[in-house]
């Protein structure tokens, strides 16, 4: 046959055509909506919350979620799930309070205090092999990513609390005299009056853009995420994708734990509890789907801020922190729930413009 | 047989000028239809030719726009698939919808379980079950988890599950596409039994050969219309064809005029064992030399070791021993991506599992196999991308909207040009192809034996395995026969179809 076979999907679309458009443009951009109606009723229900301060102040606590919401998408988009986030977030900062009290090495009665970039970049280590470890369980050993990082998060967890012995360190300040002062840059200082946890965030984000748009990584981790068999029989190393995510994502969650740690000058060992579930939230919101292959970091940012800017709007209007759960968590389903209904308008539909055949026959 | 029986030949369902519309698209513009009890009455058309929607109506699963549905001169509207189930009409749809963790019992009967004095009666359900595996001569375990399966015992599950309803009236939609000869002829057994006890049947296949051996009644669909029908004795193969198409088609013939290059693909004593793990060979020290510029063909039955013999040159799944060979260089070490960069390209049989990111588009899937071409330092460059996939498109002329479409909205011919497309677009020396004509229509079928023709006369050493013996006959230089993991015979392409029957173990087993 040479007819085209421009499905009856497409057609369809161009003949529900405009009276649909503005649905669809809500649709896609609902997470960015979301965040413009936050804005504005906090907005008119606090005089504090509309000012560059406040701004500023809610993005940094943005930016900690979004750093590991950004790791977290990687993960999704290969269509795995990393649980062990927060635990590594936790054990990154503990890490770091104990390299910056000094490391004794035993018998020779030497304590040597690491500079904080070598601090910084151990637990950036520390987090990769964490995510090594995920990644190995999950591509290697076939075990469920669930499981998996199920299991490493209680693991990463326990030996944090072991190595404090549930306590936490609080001198992080370091001593000119030893050469590893400034530990408090990162959560302290600012460039170009911008915290640096935000700073972080925005050159994470760009990274991962440009990785996941431009780069052979991303192609091969869309793929592996919509159809690994596909992926594999095309050539895609599916395996070593499968592996990097998890330590991408291990990193981010170290480089956020030394941004709270150094935002609170104090390293506990249970700081991050649950923060995998925040970040996994921003992805779904951000209109990411968890079976892999569909998600973009500029949506995963989008969800970040709407929970940072919806829990503290609630926060500066006095609502209970209680409350504030209890809208995070509609904001979930409803993101779902819409997710749900993009998906499926894609599959019938297909967002593009109708074929240049003027005969589209319908699939039977 | 009861005296309500309806006579054999009588209209028991029929279509009054059914229509179905979705938007402004007639996907079904006024048909009229007749089933008949005891005759086997079959549905011939191409891909999007209204089939399978026709089917839909009659069975309940959509409602017509207009026109009405009479069973047995009354008019009906049926609210749902189960309400027509209960008025005794069932349907096996073209895709497998089995839950792959269950047993074969629970599958047949999954929504319909028999009740006992103790919840559900499963001796019951496994003697009737066990009693329809015979009556398909099937040697299964009614225990056995469907997953354990291969995919034509899967097919033969669904038709057991179909059967298990007794119904009066049952339309397969393709029911042998996963089905071995000799299956396909205790289906056939099956279907004139249920004829002879006054059962009407609709028959749809894209094996028109076949198709042709079971019809009474033929009826031929284009365009959401219907262009002819007739009685069996009245018609042949090439009166549906050019009703289907509405001109000849022709699967083209092997390409002449140049001399074949040297070997470009030495399979040399491959085996592979049996994914199953009975011990068994899938593929038994099986040797294979294709030629540049050679096409050879694969026929073999289902599970005779085609896709396990195919993968394994690929470089997926594990080859227990043997060497494979490209170009005078040994790769059997070596990953999938070395092998796609060696100049290897595989078409897997099931594009959907296999070949295609659902999630990607046209162009992105048409470019995933050569990533390597267009990157320009770290980063992938847009308009080489473009150039890759432009060329794609216009190399093995996939109908599309742009590179930007939903893989999801073509249609099955132009998915299968799409991944074809991308194998191609790695500039291979062999290519390989499992059942490239798997669930496309035959105007698609011709247009991608035309397109390897062409490039085997440019070189290309192509080697494509099917089930259909007209296929065998078309494009191939040589004819492999495949029989129990094992080259059972070769021939040139002069074979007749008797012969490669007869070699593909059909003969050895009778």
């Amino acid at each position: 046959m040479t007819q085209a076979s421009p499905s009856l999907d497409r057609s369809r679309a161009g003949a529900v055509g405009s009276g649909f458009d503005i649905g669809r443009v809500l649709l896609e951009g609902r997470a960015y909506f979301a965040l413009v109606a936050i804005v504005a009723v906090f907005s008119a229900l606090s005089p504090y919350y509309l000012s560059v301060s406040n701004f500023l102040t809610m993005s940094s606590h943005v930016a900690l979620f979004g750093i590991l919401a950004i790791g977290m998408l990687l993960v999704i988009l290969n269509g795995g799930i990393d649980l062990s986030v927060g635990s590594t977030l936790g054990l990154s900062g503990v890490i770091a309070g104990a390299l910056m009290q000094g490391v004794p090495f035993g018998p020779l009665g030497v304590v040597a205090y690491p500079p904080v970039w070598a601090v910084a970049v151990l637990c950036c280590g520390l987090g990769a092999a964490i995510g090594l470890v995920n990644g190995v369980l999950v591509a290697r050993f076939k075990v469920p990513a669930f499981v998996a990082t199920l299991g490493v998060m209680y693991m990463v967890r326990g030996v944090a609390l072991l190595m404090t012995n549930g306590l936490t360190y609080n001198n992080l300040g370091g001593q000119p005299a030893l050469g590893n002062t400034g530990f408090d840059w990162l959560g302290f200082n600012r460039i170009a009056g911008v915290p640096i946890g935000i700073v972080v965030m925005v050159v994470i984000a760009v990274i991962g853009s440009v990785v996941l748009t431009r780069t052979p990584f991303g192609r091969w981790l869309y793929a592996s995420g919509g159809n690994e068999r596909a992926a594999e029989l095309s050539g895609v190393p599916v395996k070593a994708v499968q592996v990097s995510v998890y330590m991408m994502s291990g990193v981010c969650a170290a480089v956020a734990g030394l941004i709270l740690s150094s935002q609170l000058t104090s390293a506990g060992p249970t700081a991050g509890t649950t923060y995998e579930l925040t970040a996994i939230a921003a992805v779904v919101i951000g209109g990411a789907a968890l079976t892999g292959g569909r998600g973009t970091v500029r949506g995963t940012l989008l969800g970040a801020f709407v929970i940072g800017f919806l829990s503290d709007g609630l926060v500066i209007i006095g609502i209970s922190s209680y409350w504030q759960t209890v809208f995070t968590g509609a904001v979930i389903v409803l993101a779902v729930l819409l997710n749900a209904v993009q998906y499926r308008g894609r599959a019938k539909r297909p967002a593009t413009a109708a074929g240049p055949t003027p005969s589209p026959r319908p699939a039977a | 047989m009861g005296s309500a029986a309806p006579i054999a030949g009588d209209v028991v369902l029929t279509a009054r000028n059914v229509a179905k519309s979705y938007g402004n698209i007639d996907a079904l513009k006024g048909v009229n239809f007749d089933i008949r009890a005891g005759r086997v009455t079959t549905l011939f058309g191409e891909n999007g030719a209204g089939k399978s929607t026709l089917m839909k109506i009659l069975s309940g699963v959509i409602r017509p726009t207009s026109g009405a549905i009479e069973l047995r001169g009354e008019p009906v509207v049926f609210s749902s698939s189960s309400d027509a189930r209960d008025r005794g009409i069932s349907i096996i749809h073209q895709e497998l919808s089995l839950a792959p963790n269950l047993s074969v019992r629970d599958n047949i009967f999954m929504g319909r379980e028999i009740g006992g004095p103790a919840g559900i009666d499963f001796a019951e359900e496994a003697r009737q079950a066990a009693a329809l595996m015979a009556e398909l001569e099937e040697h299964i375990d009614p225990m056995t988890p469907v997953e354990e399966l291969r995919l034509g015992q899967q097919q033969i599950i669904e038709i057991a599950r179909a059967l298990s309803v007794d119904s009066r009236i049952l339309i397969m939609d393709e029911p042998t596409s996963a089905l071995s000869a000799s299956e396909v002829e205790v289906l056939f057994k099956v279907i004139r039994d249920l004829t002879a006890r006054g059962v009407a049947i609709v028959y749809i296949s894209h094996h028109l050969e076949e198709a042709l051996e079971i019809t009474d009644y033929a009826v031929v669909l284009r365009d959401g219309a219907m262009t002819a029908k007739a009685d069996r004795a009245d018609i042949d193969l090439d009166w549906i064809v050019r009703n289907m198409v509405g001109e000849g088609y022709d699967l083209g013939a092997p390409p002449t005029g140049y001399p074949f290059g040297a070997v470009a693909l030495s399979v040399r004593g491959v085996s592979v064992a049996d994914k199953a793990g009975h011990g068994a060979m899938a593929v038994d020290n099986v040797s294979l030399d294709v030629r540049a510029g050679e096409i050879v063909c694969i026929y073999g039955l289902m599970g005779a070791g085609r896709t396990e013999l195919l993968e394994c040159v690929f470089g997926k799944g594990s080859k227990v021993s043997g060497e494979v060979w490209l170009e005078g260089r040994e790769i059997s070490r070596l990953g999938i991506a070395e092998r796609i960069a060696g100049g290897l390209a595989l078409v897997p049989e099931d594009r959907q599992r296999d070949g295609l990111v659902q999630t990607m588009s046209v162009g992105e899937n048409l470019s995933l196999a050569s990533i390597a071409a267009f990157v320009k330092g770290l980063l992938l460059s847009r308009p080489a991308e473009r150039r890759v996939v432009d060329d794609s498109i216009r190399a093995v002329t996939v109908k599309t909207s742009g590179p930007a479409a939903a893989i999801g909205s073509l249609s099955g011919g132009n998915q299968q040009k799409v991944v074809i497309g991308k194998m191609l677009g790695t500039h291979p020396r062999v290519i390989m192809l499992d059942e490239p004509s798997r669930g496309i229509d035959i105007g698609a079928k011709a247009e991608v034996f035309r397109i390897l023709a062409e490039r085997a006369r440019a070189g290309l050493a192509v080697v494509f395995s099917t089930s259909e013996v007209s296929e065998c006959l078309s494009i191939a230089h040589r004819v492999v026969v495949m029989s129990r993991g094992r080259i059972s015979a070769e021939f040139g392409h002069d074979v007749t179809k008797e012969q490669i029957m007869a070699a593909s173990g059909e003969a050895v087993a009778a």
